[in-house]
């Protein structure tokens, strides 16, 4: 079930994108309590509508508040089904469930969102390291010169560095060149 | 030849209620292997199972919480349930007079056979006698299986 952050007065649902908490247009249960609390907030102490996959009945009808045509419908509904038409049958499902299951296994667009903020975080990182290699850090010691580089491969090769397998094995002492 | 566990007795001296003995049941490592220690419960058959759920659904005078609270707790099962039930639980719609959620429990049973695609047809087949009779349309049929 979802759970809500009541201490913050915000509607949010922290487990499952499948669970929509209605705070219903018809406002019947809303306007009962005044205006005396945060207007996001829901009463957990009603019966409470929601759209899940593995739950599909939920406590309460999606719509609760019904105008003169939605009650003759239900009216007819207490007849025989074959009376209906389709789109009868489709607006008695609409007044019942707000979302069909299709609509509440919709793909969304968030891995957009995700994947577009993982690189931007990613390219301010990237600033923020060459800012550093820049401003903050001390000059390279001496040693990664070139031509200290030069000598420090020449003496690597005159003590034969890892003769068998390493460095010194793939030069070629003969022909004084690399193999 | 004497077990290898312990029978242990202890006897209690109470001021008020006079002395009780108290005796403990052989702990089971010291049971001769063939009486290991499995529950005695009785696994229910498959069709003690679908009887339980269509006599469920069958109560004359259900009430709508007990069709959401059937419907509720028989998707959360790991199984897509017999045509049977199913046919059940939409003739305690019928009862009801809640057209919206019949056809919400062919949709939930339709997810319920998750990657099955052939499930849910052959749910559809079987139930298509009820389906006439009590004037369900399918999502299906209303253009409700799409976005």
């Amino acid at each position: 079930m979802c759970m809500l952050h009541l201490t913050t007065g915000r509607v949010g649902c922290l487990l499952s994108k499948q669970v929509v908490v209605a705070l219903t247009s018809s406002g019947a249960r809303m306007s009962s309590h005044g205006h005396h609390e945060v207007s996001d907030s829901v009463d957990m102490s009603q019966p409470m509508y929601w759209d899940r996959l593995d739950t599909p009945l939920p406590d309460r009808p999606w719509k609760d508040v019904l105008d003169s045509t939605d009650k003759s419908l239900k009216q007819k509904e207490k007849g025989p089904w074959t009376a209906l038409s389709k789109e009868e049958k489709i607006a008695l499902y609409r007044l019942k469930f707000n979302h069909t299951y299709p609509e509440m296994k919709r793909p969304s667009h968030e891995w957009k969102t995700v994947i577009g903020g993982m690189f931007i975080f990613f390219g301010i990182t990237g600033l923020v390291v060459f800012w550093q290699g820049h401003y903050v850090y001390p000059p390279q010691p001496h040693t990664f010169g070139e031509e200290w580089q030069a000598k420090q491969v020449q003496r690597m090769l005159d003590m034969q560095i890892n003769p068998i397998e390493g460095f010194s094995a793939q030069w070629d002492y003969k022909n004084k060149q690399w193999k | 030849f004497s077990p290898v566990g312990k029978m242990f007795r202890a006897v209690v001296r109470l001021s008020t209620s006079g002395v009780r003995n108290l005796a403990r049941t052989r702990p089971c490592y010291s049971a001769p292997l063939s009486a290991r220690c499995y529950s005695h419960a009785k696994v229910e058959t498959d069709e003690e199972f679908d009887a339980r759920w269509v006599t469920y659904f069958s109560k004359p005078d259900i009430d709508a919480w007990e069709l959401k609270k059937g419907m509720n707790t028989l998707i959360g099962y790991d199984l897509v349930p017999e045509p049977k039930i199913l046919d059940s639980a939409l003739r305690a719609c019928r009862r009801l007079n809640d057209l919206a959620s019949a056809i919400r429990i062919l949709e939930a049973v339709k997810d319920k056979s998750g990657p099955h695609k052939d499930i849910y047809p052959y749910l559809i087949q079987e139930l298509q006698p009820t389906l006439t009779e009590l004037g369900i349309s399918t999502p299906e049929d209303l253009g409700m299986d799409i976005l």
